[in-house]
């Protein structure tokens, strides 16, 4: 009910799970998710630990691929091309060229800066210096930490502190243009200054690209996210304006969850 | 005593704090005895190659003492037991060179793709079959590897080159090399493998395929593991005897060509070791001379390796 209210309200949509299901080998991970995301929103996924969040974010840009005895079944639908994410005939490589992602842990890469965010480039065949030169740039600005570094571009990106090192592999997630950004508890890591200049520049970047976050702190859904579901035992259990879910749950078990009864 | 009898409240108490500090003391002891056996077992390898260098360097003085340094690095000719003796120890150093060359110029390159394929492709069940069989071919003794130069590669060499002689350092250099395979394989996989793989993800994340991540994340990000496996390379090829011995001729022959025999360091120190060298004689003072020469050659590939490591340490 909750879902169909919220496509109304926001007609474009960007990706739909249906019916999706996942399985590590036997176990089932993921059951039976229906779900919308919205074009140039911002959708938080929230649930305690093992609810299987990291899991559904993971499976958008097919994650689980890189393990073996992962299986998914039904759908992520991709648009505006209406793509079925998980389809064997889909390439993952392709998926993640337009999916970019931000680790829970930030992991730059052990080269320099520059090289750190030009290398979604290089993995696409750029080799024009000068059009490294501008996206690096322009991811840089984009992720909010070009005047921080644009004096060392070549110092090794891992003697950045913990939220610069984020920053920057948010840039890098931003070079290649995704359409999808997958943020996975991006701030667990940092400290409260850090976590939020993270926060204000998902709010910026949402005017150029959808966003799908994994959080485990509510208050921090409910600063930067539009929409929110809310995850319990791999199920969806409620998903709807974030406004709705934090202020009129409709679920008990989210009720519960929200208000700190349980989680 | 009597100051005991005297204060009556405490006495009760004071055995309890003897007790503890008794049990204290024991536990101190015998980490004390502990402390020392490791100690011991530590000095015991420092100590031997303290001794080693002395006997090496102590022999060696003497042989200066009657060969000039110069004479010793420029002479284009190595007969110590011949009757017009010369002492030109580049005569074995190339040798050593160019069959360390040949056997890294195999050992280098196929170790480091056998270790990307285990680390990067090899689904789990081949590399756990893999790993051990590769380890197994190190265990090999390296007479056999010898006698394999000699009969096996070196014919079927003969069938390339038609003019190779029975005895040369391309056969022994290509056998050697891969002998030394495993190690490099072994211990490059194993820096690839501690290569985290949050990094692993981060390339895959952004589209990398598996070739461009474990060259380009996963190579780098262990490059200072790798380096050291390259060292233990070199300092295997270089040390090497038994192969060189068997297959390489043992004529002492100053080249860089590797399908020519010659005598390398050790080769050479095992000919005149089996020989019947009056102690103090000259001829029996170039094995040490010529022994040190090894170990400053092996020193110096570990300084250099050291050097690498810290260049290109990448922490992650």
């Amino acid at each position: 009910m909750q879902t169909a209210s919220a496509t109304t309200a926001a007609p474009a949509l960007k990706a739909e799970a249906r019916d999706f299901n996942f399985f590590y080998g036997d176990v089932q991970a993921l059951k039976k998710i229906n779900m919308p995301i919205h074009d140039k929103k911002v959708t938080a996924l929230i649930g305690p630990s093992g609810c299987g969040k990291s899991t559904y974010l993971r499976s958008f840009n097919r994650m689980h691929d890189l393990y073996p005895g992962n299986r998914y079944e039904g759908e992520i639908r991709f648009y505006p091309d209406n793509t079925n994410l998980l389809s064997p005939d889909v390439d993952p490589i392709e998926v993640r060229m337009r999916v970019g992602m931000v680790f829970q842990k930030p992991n730059p890469f052990p080269k320099s800066i520059f090289e750190n965010v030009a290398y979604g480039l290089r993995v696409r065949g750029e080799k024009n210096r000068r059009a490294l030169d501008d996206k690096v740039e322009a991811a840089l600005k984009g992720a909010a930490i070009w005047d921080e570094v644009k004096d060392r571009l070549q110092d090794l990106a891992t003697n950045l502190s913990g939220g610069q090192q984020q920053r920057l592999c948010i840039a890098r997630a931003l070079a290649t243009d995704p359409e999808l950004l997958l943020f996975d508890e991006p701030t667990s890591a940092l400290d409260p200054i850090a976590t939020g200049a993270i926060e204000e520049l998902v709010h910026e970047l949402k005017q150029r690209v959808t966003i799908l976050i994994v959080t485990h702190n509510m208050q921090q859904a409910a600063r930067v996210s539009d929409y929110t579901a809310y995850m319990y035992l791999g199920e969806m259990i409620e998903f709807g304006k974030t406004d709705d879910i934090f202020i009129k749950p409709q679920d008990k078990r989210t009720e519960d969850y929200i208000t700190g009864r349980m989680g | 005593m009597n100051s005991c009898a005297m204060t009556a409240p405490p006495a009760p108490d004071a055995p309890v704090v003897s007790n503890r500090l008794a049990k204290n003391a024991m536990r101190h002891a015998s980490e004390r005895v502990i402390e020392a056996l490791l100690f011991a077992a530590a000095a015991v390898s420092v100590l031997t190659t303290v001794g080693i260098v002395y006997v090496l360097v102590s022999e060696s003085i003497q042989f200066f003492q009657s060969v000039g340094l110069v004479e010793f690095l420029t002479d284009t000719q190595w007969t110590p037991l011949f009757d017009d003796a010369h002492f030109g120890i580049m005569v074995l150093i190339s040798g050593t060179l160019v069959s360390s060359a040949v056997a890294l110029a195999v050992a280098i390159p196929m170790g480091t793709v056998i270790a990307i394929y285990l680390s990067e492709f090899a689904n789990p069940k081949v590399r756990e079959l893999a790993k051990p069989i590769l380890e197994l071919l190190g265990g090999i003794p390296t007479i056999v590897f010898g006698y394999f130069a000699l009969l096996i590669v070196t014919p079927l060499l003969q069938k390339i080159f038609p003019e190779l002689p029975g005895f040369s350092l391309l056969s022994a250099g290509l056998v050697m090399g891969i002998m030394i395979v495993p190690y490099v394989a072994s211990l490059s996989e194993d820096a690839m493998r501690a290569v985290p793989m949050s990094l692993r993800e981060g390339s895959y994340a952004m589209g990398g395929t598996r070739l461009h991540t474990a060259l380009h994340v996963v190579v780098p990000a262990a490059f200072s593991g790798l380096a050291a496996s390259y060292i233990l390379g070199i300092s295997r090829a270089v040390g090497e005897t038994m192969i060189l011995a068997v297959a390489a001729g043992m004529q002492p022959n100053l080249t860089w060509n590797p399908m020519e025999p010659a005598a390398t360091i050790t080769s050479y120190i095992v000919q005149v070791a089996l020989g019947d060298l009056p102690h103090g004689s000259i001829g029996y003072q170039t094995i040490f001379a010529a022994g040190l020469t090894l170990l400053l050659i092996t020193l110096l590939f570990n300084i250099l390796g050291q050097w690498l490591r810290r260049k290109f340490r990448e922490n992650y």
